[in-house]
């Protein structure tokens, strides 16, 4: 069993953590000696100027923080889907971003043949369960107990399939998302904070719920129920799940159109936000460094990493990023993510891996 | 066992037909004119209208006047899905396949050609995108990019901000965002605003999109409203377009005074703003819309028959025209160098000196339907750029519309730049060939 949430994570205050925050406190110390006396040195606008800004403008800072938040929940629902796959079958994935674009497309596409908006969206859930019955029949089930590269490679194969197939289908024009058909709020609530105006877009906002809804529920299925168990199991051998009478068919299967549903929920969200096309592919390649960061197998792993990548690679690129000419967020995100790798190699919260010989 | 092994005859019997049609049968009075496309990936939204265009011209002369006097254009796509690495094979497949031209369809693409096409001798048309310095004819005599470059585009977007403000004196102290992609293209306009931002003393702010955060723009967006630029100017290609006219609208950054530069000028990228993104404003070098006799022959001889991969109501918008005006000016150069040669069937080589001495006149335009679609430009010997007029199009809310006239780019400012950044080029790439090619008399 990997019950990893309810472990106590002693290693996080271990000593490791404790002399890096002292280096760290230690060098900020310097430098602001070293800097005081110079407002235009490095160690000034690296270490002193970015604060003192947040201080002096706290209404960005909480916009900032804000953005961060909402793009860490949707980071970390898109994660899930990652990591729901990997446990079940130990493979990454590397379908998902397809798949977002796949079931975002099937939905506009449907509601442009005159289909109801919310009807357009049961009948997608449905493609998305055909499509994880169908992945786990054609591609997994002649699979089962191979070496988990092939089960990779199977997904890059599944990619593939699906850019042809979702050209073929809906061409490659954008489409824009039915946002207003499917009730999703527009505009923004402004708040007058700290003296200045923090702007809360209603999209952000419903975004983030649903993101929190669909996580903790999903959070909550796959450990409190017989389902959910069952996944742990699996995810644990797949022979031992196989001989205790679990189907791994099944498991499958559920898994896929798990992950096939926060495929939609991420397409409408970004989707809302730029439009739908084959680009939207890119966006959960996002998930990866928080993936690397809440380690592969840790649903809180996956919340976490999220909201930390998320507020982390927004701080960063709004605070820091000016200073070396802007556009760091991308590259960031790994940066944050391998830092923490220093300490822990398995993830923040993943399975500590002990393989004796 | 039966079924299967019938299964596999028919699938090499299905590939074999496949790869009998595939091959063009090259009649003795055509030519070959192969194009980079992209109607798959993540910039297919702006490569399918584009590619329409293209081909749509193409096919309209072919089936109007039976080719370019007379001579059927084989035209065919090669696609890249907007990626570097495969326009390379492209350009080696469109080399084999002797080639008038390579049309590169992308600013990486173009780069990664130039030294390939200076040894190869196929002339390289890079229509308003690329490198800019490869205007300077002298030191790049296989590379053509009318009617103008992404610097001239950059020094019409100062322009335009000096004439809304009232007056080129009044930039001092004015703030000019640019928001580009972070790649080749995006950042082919920041030396030139940097320069001009030094002579009229306004400020630059440069905020780069990485292609991996197109749609992602958040944090972009809350420096701008940290910096609170007076103009934006958006070098963005791709589903970076929406995203940014979407994120100006939200962060309520006013739509007019955002401009992108021409490739930010799709239909799909201002309708992504809904109602809001009325008074979006893009450069433009062709008219939108139907209303030219080019565009109703491209309707009457090639849609209305079923000969276009377009949807009707698409063809006329604006990358749609801007693929048309492409294809015009590779049938011109054409035309150009039968004249030049006296051949019919003309090579590479020959069309690089139509190319060189193409000069597009205003009776001209007229003649081909396209009065009033773009504006004159003369390609020269030394200017392989013509760095001709471009018009500032503002988008109504259902289609783009053009309020202004048609603006001179600062070619004096730009064009010592050009000069200077070629000779660069020229020194750094060890073992240039040096011009060779003698100079043609303009047409």
């Amino acid at each position: 069993m990997s019950d990893v949430a309810a472990r106590p994570a002693p290693n996080l205050l271990a000593k490791g953590w404790v002399k890096s925050g002292l280096i760290f406190i230690a060098v900020v110390a310097a430098a602001i000696l070293g800097a005081q006396f110079d407002d235009s040195g490095t160690l000034y606008k690296v270490f002193i100027d970015p604060f003192q800004q947040m201080v002096q403008a706290p209404d960005l800072l909480a916009q900032t923080i804000w953005e961060g938040l909402v793009s860490g929940v949707l980071y970390a629902l898109i994660a899930l889907g990652f990591v729901l796959i990997f446990k079940a079958s130990g493979v990454f994935n590397f379908a998902q971003g397809i798949m977002v674009v796949f079931a975002a497309l099937t939905l506009v596409g449907l509601y442009e043949k005159g289909v109801p908006a919310f009807l357009a969206v049961i009948l997608t859930l449905g493609v998305m369960f055909v499509l994880a019955v169908t992945i786990e029949r054609v591609v997994l089930r002649p699979l089962v107990n191979q070496p988990d590269i092939i089960l990779f490679m199977a997904t890059f194969g599944i990619t593939y399939f699906l850019i042809g197939f979702g050209e073929a289908l809906f061409g490659g024009s954008p489409k824009q998302m039915i946002a207003d058909q499917l009730w999703l709020p527009k505009g923004a609530i402004d708040l007058k904070l700290f003296g200045g105006l923090v702007s809360l877009q209603k999209i952000d906002i419903a975004a983030a719920v649903i993101a929190s809804i669909m996580i903790a529920a999903l959070a909550a299925f796959f450990q409190y129920t017989r389902i959910g168990r069952a996944l742990r199991a699996v995810a644990d051998s797949h022979k031992a799940a196989l001989s205790v009478g679990i189907s791994l068919n099944q498991i499958w299967v559920i898994v896929w159109f798990t992950a096939g549903i926060v495929a939609l929920i991420t397409g409408i969200m970004w989707g809302a936000r730029s439009d739908v096309s084959f680009a939207l592919e890119i966006v959960a390649l996002k998930a990866l460094p928080v993936l690397i960061l809440g380690g592969f197998t840790s649903i809180p792993g996956a919340i976490v990493g999220g909201l930390i990548i998320g507020i982390g690679e927004k701080m960063g690129e709004f605070y820091w990023g000016p200073l070396i000419g802007g556009g760091i967020e991308s590259w960031l995100a790994y940066f944050i993510a391998l830092g923490f790798l220093l300490f822990r190699p398995q993830g923040l919260f993943g399975d500590k891996i002990i393989e004796r010989i | 066992m039966k079924t299967t092994k019938l299964m596999k005859g028919a699938a090499l019997g299905a590939l074999l037909a496949a790869s009998a049609q595939v091959a063009p049968a090259l009649a003795q009075d055509s030519v070959y004119f192969a194009n980079n496309a992209y109607r798959t990936g993540p910039f297919s939204g702006s490569g399918i209208p584009i590619g329409d265009g293209m081909r749509d011209y193409i096919t309209m002369i072919n089936e109007r006047d039976g080719g370019v006097n007379g001579v059927k254009v084989v035209y065919e796509e090669c696609e890249t899905g907007y990626d570097t690495k495969k326009s390379i094979e492209c350009y080696e497949q469109a080399k084999s396949k002797n080639t008038i031209l390579y049309s590169p369809w992308s600013t990486g693409a173009t780069l990664a050609a130039i030294p390939r096409a200076h040894i190869d001798k196929i002339p390289i048309l890079s229509m308003a995108y690329g490198l800019s310095a490869s205007a300077d004819g002298t030191n790049f005599p296989w590379v053509f990019i009318p009617p103008f470059t992404y610097w001239d585009g950059a020094s019409l977007m100062v322009k335009h901000m000096a004439a809304e403000l009232g007056g080129m004196d009044k930039l001092k102290g004015k703030k000019l965002g640019l928001i580009h992609l972070d790649a080749p293209f995006g950042k082919e306009p920041i030396p030139v605003l940097e320069n001009l931002a030094k002579k009229y003393g306004f400020e630059l702010k440069i905020y780069p999109v990485a292609a991996a955060d197109m749609q992602n723009q958040g944090s972009l967006w809350l420096s701008i409203r940290r910096d609170r630029p007076d103009y934006l100017y958006n070098q963005g290609w791709g589903a970076m377009n929406p995203t940014a006219v979407k994120e100006a609208i939200k962060n309520n950054f006013p739509i007019n005074k955002l401009v992108g530069v021409w490739w930010a000028g799709g239909d799909d990228d201002a309708r992504a703003g809904g109602p809001e993104a009325k008074g979006y404003k893009s450069l433009n070098l062709n008219a939108a819309g139907t209303n030219f006799p080019v565009i109703q022959d491209i309707q009457k001889y090639v849609v209305e028959k079923g000969k276009s991969l377009a949807a009707k109501e698409k063809v006329g918008e604006n990358l749609y025209n801007r693929g048309v005006y492409n294809s015009m000016l590779v049938v011109e150069a054409m035309r150009n160098a039968q004249k030049l040669t006296g051949k019919k069937v003309i090579n590479a080589e020959d069309m690089r000196r139509g190319l060189e001495s193409l000069n597009i006149t205003e009776a001209r335009l007229k003649e081909i339907g396209m009065e009033g679609f773009a504006t004159p430009t003369t390609i020269s010997c030394t200017d392989h750029s013509g760095h001709s007029k471009a018009y500032v199009a503002e988008w109504d809310g259902t289609k783009w519309t053009k309020p202004g006239d048609w603006l001179e780019p600062l070619k004096d400012e730009v064009r010592p730049l050009i000069e200077a950044n070629a000779k660069d080029y020229v020194e750094k790439a060890t073992g240039w060939p040096k011009r060779t090619e003698p100079c043609e008399k303009s047409s």
